[in-house]
């Protein structure tokens, strides 16, 4: 198991090995100046000088994504539930929601400075506009795939419509639930970061916008290195839930693998 | 009285536009503790005659009543076995085989503990804490029918319950669920287009025709019970056999 893990993973690591390198002997040798292209040492080492200033950064970007994304939660959810229940409001909302995501957020951002000042607001908001569509789609998605024969035999034994939602087809689609989690976590880091582009006194965007204006190239590559981490972190914490929320899932789709011995 | 009366059903579907004749004035019943069987070519109607009875539809025409009671709603009140077997594959196996207490609010308790008891009668010992698919597809329908008999129901209703199994699970099923209805003594009504498997195990057997379907015939199987895979070659059973056949035949024609 673990050796098939090592397996799966060395080609990744390999090749991100052989660009840092790449990277890093291209600058030595070609003696590109810092400010235009600091080397892969250089800006691990600009990132260990930084960490004291960056730290409270990188907690404010946090603590945004993290409420963006449960409001995105929260209202992708509610939304997802509300459109499979009434095939009116499916028709009403859904246009709606394709029509959300074709507005540019770096448009509205602005906005939302306007009507809720530079505290932490608007840059929730933008969080959760970045991610509700993933998670609502995903959400309707996933209950109206229902199995009509389950939905069938819970009906048989006199079930309300109640019981079919909650014993069958909220369980049924809880995968597609994930999915739309998985993809709307990995914009989140990304939506707050705009949002603080905006106007903000502190997190990784304003840190990064600094770092560009006083052309520490360094730090901006640090600061990108340190967005990528979050982004990945907060990915893995949600697969992590998702493999112990879908036990049944994962071990349904997994294939034994036959492999000759000799 | 029979437990199960259908009189004079018909249902029809559109799709596209189009209008499509499922059953076209079908009568039946089933008396307690009796086997029956409707035979029929896929596509006439068997599932739907199933479907109606169980409440998941509504004839057009016609009437259905169960113990008597033609009014009141069919649903939750006679045992049902899908096609496929149904089972939830976030629940384990246990969990899946007490869906109906739970839905029905009664009980769970009590119903593990019968459901536990009850396990090695299916062979499914070991197995409690096993997904679906973690099950071989006999295991499969003889859970499903365990869930199905759970329910506690008068009738147990069956949608080809070994359609989808090998050849040579599905014999070895076909003696397994003869054994089963003797034991659990209630009235099966069975669907099926394997003729063979509807002598071995009926009392009665409705001949269905193509699309319409209506019953075009009803024969009394008249064999001596504990029946079993040996009757197979008998020429009781063949005369049987071959009526059903050209009853079909004929009415294809």
């Amino acid at each position: 198991m673990i050796r098939r893990r090592l397996r799966q993973l060395w080609p990744s690591v390999a090749l991100c090995t052989a660009l840092l390198c790449g990277w890093q002997a291209a600058v030595n040798l070609l003696g590109v100046q810092d400010w235009l292209l600091p080397s892969p040492v250089q800006i691990a080492r600009a990132g260990w000088q930084a960490a004291p200033i960056l730290c409270p950064h990188i907690w404010e970007t946090t603590r945004e994504t993290l409420a963006g994304f449960a409001l995105a939660l929260f209202v992708g959810l509610g939304l997802g539930m509300l459109v499979d229940y009434s095939s009116t409001v499916r028709a009403a909302v859904y246009p709606l929601l394709v029509l959300s995501q074709t507005v540019p957020v770096i448009a509205i951002a602005p906005l939302l400075v306007i009507w809720f000042g530079y505290g932490i607001l608007p840059k929730v908001i933008v969080v959760a506009l970045v991610c509700f569509f993933p998670i609502v789609i995903n959400t309707a998605d996933g209950l109206q795939s229902t199995d009509a024969e389950q939905i069938a035999l819970l009906r048989t034994m006199g079930a309300t419509r109640s019981q079919i939602f909650r014993k069958v087809r909220l369980p049924g689609a809880l995968p597609a639930f994930f999915t739309g989690i998985k993809v709307g976590i990995t914009y989140s880091v990304v939506g707050a970061i705009m949002g603080e582009w905006v106007g903000a006194s502190s997190g990784l965007g304003v840190f990064m916008l600094r770092a560009t204006n006083s052309f520490r190239t360094d730090w901006v590559f640090v600061s990108i290195a340190v967005t990528a981490m979050l982004s990945l972190m907060l990915f893995g914490a949600v697969t992590l839930l998702e493999r112990a929320a879908l036990r049944w899932y994962w071990s349904s789709r997994r294939t034994e693998e036959w492999e000759e011995i000799r | 009285m029979p437990i199960i009366r259908v009189e004079q059903v018909s249902k029809a579907f559109q799709v596209d536009g189009r209008v499509f004749y499922a059953l076209d004035r079908v009568s039946m019943e089933a008396r307690q503790r009796e086997f029956v069987s409707i035979v029929g070519p896929s596509g006439c109607g068997k599932s739907t005659l199933l479907n109606l009875v169980a409440g998941l539809l509504d004839p057009d025409d016609g009437e259905i009543a169960l113990q008597g009671d033609r009014s009141a709603p069919r649903l939750g009140r006679v045992g049902y076995m899908p096609q496929r077997d149904g089972l939830l594959p976030w629940r384990r196996l246990l969990d899946n085989l007490t869906l109906g207490p739970e839905i029905m609010g009664r009980d769970v308790a009590i119903a593990r503990e019968r459901a536990r008891s009850l396990l090695p009668l299916f062979g499914l010992e070991g197995f409690e804490r096993s997904y679906a698919h973690e099950l071989s597809g006999g295991m499969r329908q003889r859970a499903a029918l365990l869930r199905t008999l759970l329910c506690e129901q008068e009738v147990v209703l069956l949608d080809e319950p070994l359609g989808a199994l090998d050849a040579l699970t599905r014999r070895t099923m076909r003696d397994w669920l003869l054994d089963i209805w003797e034991r659990f003594e209630r009235t099966m009504v069975f669907v099926t287009h394997d003729v063979d498997e509807a002598v071995l195990l009926s009392d009665r057997i409705y001949v269905m025709s193509p699309r319409p379907g209506r019953i075009v015939s009803e024969i009394t199987v008249d064999l001596s019970r504990p029946r079993g895979e040996g009757l197979l070659g008998q020429p009781s059973f063949i005369s049987y056999r071959d009526e059903i056949l050209n009853t079909l035949r004929e009415s294809s024609a």
